[in-house]
C-alpha cells in the first residue's frame, strides 16, 4: 500500500499496477488493428474503383476503335446506331481549364504574396480563414450564381448570343480553385527563410523587388504545386460546368461558345445509360480518361511539393 | 497513462455512436406493410420525366395528405433515366414523357421487369421564344431546320437579323427524344427523314427550368418545354403542320381536339400491373379529383 502511494506521489504518469497495464496494452492492440483495418479498407476501395473503371470502360473500345473514340467529333448516344466521339468534350475541358487557370493563377499568386509578404499579421489571420471558407461553397451554389448573375454579365460584356459558355464556366471555376491556390502558395511563400529577405533588403532591394526576384522564385515549386492542385480541381468540377457551360456538342473553337466538358457529359448521360450498355461503357471510358488526367496532375503537384520541402530542409 | 485515459473517453462515445447509428439505420429499413384496414403505409419512388415532375409532385402531396403514412418521393432527371431506373429495379413508378422503346422493353424483360403502361395525362409540347421576338409561328419543317442547324438566323424565318440560340434538353429527357422524332425527323410528314439529328450548335441543358429561364433572359433563344412550364415571361409559338395549315397555339383545348400537331401522352410505367398502395395512388391520379390537378398544373386531363 505504502509503496504504491509513493509511486503515485513521485510520478503520476507511471503505470501503477501490472493488471491495468496489461489491459491497456490489449486496448492498444485493438486500436492498432482498427487503424490498420481502416487504412487497408481505404486502399481496397480505391483499387476497387480503378478496377471497376477499367472493367466497365475498356469494352467500348471493342465497339468503337480508340482512334474514333478519341478523335471522333460526333456524340449521338441515343441514336440508332449510336456514335461515340469525345473530341468535343475533351476540347471543352481544355478550354474551361485554360480560362480558369489564366484567371485564377495571377490573382491567386498575387493574393498569396500580399498575405505572406505585405499584409500585417492581423489582416492575414482574418483573411486567410475567410478565403479557405470559400473552398467550402457547394458547387451547385456556384453554378447557381454563375447561371443567375454571371451569365447575363458575360453575355452583354462580350456581346455573345448566349451567356452560357465555356468562358462563364471558366470564370466560376477560377473562383472555386482560388482558395486552394492562395492557401498553398501562401504556405510556400512563408516557408521561404527570412534570411533570404534580409539579404535582399541588405543589398538595397525594395519590397517589390524582394517579392518578385527573391520570394516568388524561391517558392516557385510550391506555387507550381498550388497551381496544379487548382487545375486538378477545375478539370474535375462537374455541377458548375453542367449548369453554366451551355452543353453544345460542337468542337468549340473559342471559349466564348457553349460547350460540354467531360464531367458534364458524364453527369448528363449516366442517368439514362442502362448498366452494361454501350453508352454506359462509353461514359465509363470518359471517366477513366478524366481519372488519368487528374491523377497525373495531382502526381506532378505532389512531386513538386516534395521538392519544395526538401529545398529548405537543412 | 493520462494520454491513454483520454483515448478511452474518446473511444467509448464513438462505440456508442456506432451502435446508435446501426440501430437507427436498422429502423429505417421499412418493408411496405400490407394495407391494414383503411390505413395505408409505405413508400413509393417515382423517377423519370422532368416534364411530369410538377404534376407528380402535386399528386404525391395531395395523396400524402389523405394517407399520411405513405411517403412518396418524386425526382425528375428525365424519362430515359426513369426507364433505366425501372429496368435496373431502382424505382417503383417510372414517369415518362415518351413511349418506352422496343429495345428498352427487351432489356427490361431480360432483367425480369415487365413494363406496364398507364397514360396519366396529355401534354401539348410547346415551342417558346422570348416575348421580344417578332416571330409568332413556325412550320414543323422550319423547326426541324432550326434544330438541325440548317437555319441559323431569325431573319430566315421572318424575324430580326440575329443568330438563333437553339436550346434543347439533354439525352436523359423524354422530351428530347419525342421532339427529335416528331419535329427534327418530322415523323408523319412527307419530308420525314430518320437520319436527322440535333445540330452541333444546340445547347443541351440539364433541366426544363433552366431552358425556360434562359429563354426569358435571351431575346434570341428558342426552346421546347411542356405546357406546364410555359409562363408569362415566354411566348409560345403557333405551330403549322405544313405551309397551308393554319398555325395552332398550344393549349388544353387544341390538344384535346387534336388540332395541335405535337401533343403527346404523359405516361407512368410500373413493373407489372400495379398492386397495393401503388394501385391506390395511380387510381387517385386517374380519378376526377386527380385529373382536376392536371389542369391546375397546366397539362391536359384525360377524356374530359
Amino acid at each position: 500500500m505504502r509503496l504504491r502511494r509513493n509511486v503515485h506521489e513521485v510520478d503520476a504518469i507511471a503505470v501503477p499496477a501490472g493488471g491495468l497495464a496489461r489491459r491497456w496494452r490489449l486496448g492498444e492492440k485493438f486500436i492498432e488493428g482498427w487503424i490498420y483495418l481502416a487504412g487497408g479498407l481505404a486502399i481496397v476501395v480505391l483499387l476497387g474503383i480503378i478496377v471497376l473503371l477499367v472493367k466497365e470502360g475498356v469494352p467500348i473500345f471493342f465497339d468503337t476503335p480508340p482512334w474514333e473514340f478519341f478523335f471522333g467529333t460526333k456524340w449521338y448516344p441515343v441514336s440508332e446506331p449510336p456514335t461515340f466521339g469525345i473530341m468535343p468534350f475533351f476540347v471543352a475541358t481544355l478550354w474551361v481549364t485554360i480560362v480558369a487557370t489564366a484567371i485564377s493563377v495571377p490573382i491567386g499568386v498575387a493574393c498569396a504574396a500580399y498575405l505572406s509578404e505585405v499584409a500585417p499579421d492581423k489582416v492575414r489571420e482574418t483573411v486567410k480563414p475567410v478565403i479557405e471558407l470559400l473552398a467550402g461553397f457547394p458547387s451547385v451554389v456556384m453554378g447557381f450564381i454563375g447561371l443567375m448573375l454571371l451569365s447575363p454579365l458575360v453575355q452583354s460584356a462580350f456581346n455573345l448570343n448566349t451567356g452560357l459558355s465555356g468562358l462563364t464556366a471558366g470564370i466560376m471555376l477560377a473562383f472555386m480553385s482560388l482558395p486552394i491556390i492562395i492557401s498553398v502558395s501562401e504556405d510556400a511563400l512563408r516557408a521561404v527563410p527570412d534570411e533570404f529577405r534580409q539579404a535582399s533588403f541588405a543589398l538595397g532591394a525594395t519590397k517589390w523587388e524582394t517579392i518578385w526576384h527573391v520570394c516568388i522564385p524561391a517558392a516557385l515549386s510550391g506555387i507550381t504545386a498550388a497551381v496544379m492542385l487548382g487545375v486538378g480541381r477545375a478539370i474535375g468540377e462537374t455541377m458548375t460546368v453542367l449548369m453554366v457551360a451551355g452543353g453544345a456538342l460542337a468542337v468549340p473553337v473559342s471559349p466564348t461558345e457553349p460547350m460540354m466538358p467531360m464531367t458534364a457529359a458524364i453527369a448528363s448521360g449516366i442517368g439514362n445509360a442502362v448498366r452494361g450498355g454501350l453508352q454506359y461503357q462509353a461514359l465509363f471510358a470518359i471517366g477513366l480518361i478524366l481519372f488519368v488526367l487528374t491523377l497525373s496532375v495531382n502526381l506532378v503537384a505532389d512531386r513538386v511539393l516534395e521538392r519544395q520541402k526538401r529545398k529548405f530542409q537543412r | 497513462m493520462y494520454i491513454k485515459k483520454s483515448i478511452k473517453w474518446f473511444i467509448f462515445p464513438l462505440l456508442v455512436l456506432i451502435a446508435v447509428a446501426t440501430f437507427i439505420s436498422g429502423c429505417g429499413d421499412t418493408t411496405p406493410a400490407p394495407a391494414n384496414g383503411t390505413e395505408l403505409s409505405g413508400s413509393i419512388r417515382i423517377i423519370g420525366s422532368n416534364t411530369l415532375t410538377p404534376l407528380s409532385t402535386v399528386w404525391a402531396e395531395e395523396f400524402m395528405k389523405i394517407h399520411p403514412k405513405v411517403s412518396i418521393g418524386v425526382s425528375g432527371p428525365g424519362s430515359g433515366a426513369g426507364i433505366a431506373a425501372l429496368i435496373n429495379g431502382t424505382t417503383d413508378v417510372c414517369q415518362a414523357s415518351r413511349m418506352i422503346k422496343q429495345k428498352e422493353i427487351d432489356e427490361a424483360k431480360s432483367n425480369g421487369v415487365e413494363p406496364y403502361e398507364i397514360q396519366v395525362a396529355t401534354d401539348a409540347l410547346s415551342v417558346v421564344v422570348n416575348p421580344a421576338n417578332p416571330v409568332s409561328e413556325l412550320t414543323i419543317v422550319q423547326l426541324s431546320a432550326i434544330y438541325t442547324g440548317k437555319i441559323t438566323n431569325w431573319r430566315e424565318v421572318g424575324g430580326n437579323d440575329a443568330t438563333i440560340v437553339v436550346i434543347s434538353r439533354d439525352t436523359n429527357s423524354g422530351t428530347h427524344v419525342f421532339f427529335k422524332e416528331h419535329v427534327v425527323q418530322m415523323k408523319g410528314l412527307a419530308s420525314e427523314d430518320k437520319s436527322l439529328e440535333y445540330g452541333p450548335k444546340v445547347l443541351f441543358l440539364p433541366s426544363t427550368e433552366e431552358g425556360v429561364s434562359e429563354t426569358t433572359r435571351n431575346p434570341n433563344a428558342i426552346f421546347y418545354p411542356g405546357l406546364g412550364y410555359v409562363t408569362d415571361e415566354v411566348k409560345p409559338l403557333a405551330i403549322k403542320k405544313t405551309w397551308d395549315d393554319a398555325g395552332v397555339l398550344p393549349s388544353v383545348a387544341t390538344a384535346l381536339d387534336g388540332t395541335y400537331p405535337i401533343a403527346r401522352p404523359l405516361l407512368y410505367y410500373t413493373n407489372g400491373t400495379p398492386g397495393g398502395f401503388i394501385k391506390t395512388f395511380i387510381d387517385y391520379c386517374l380519378s376526377a379529383e386527380g385529373q382536376a390537378e392536371v389542369t391546375e398544373v397546366g397539362y391536359v386531363p384525360l377524356n374530359s
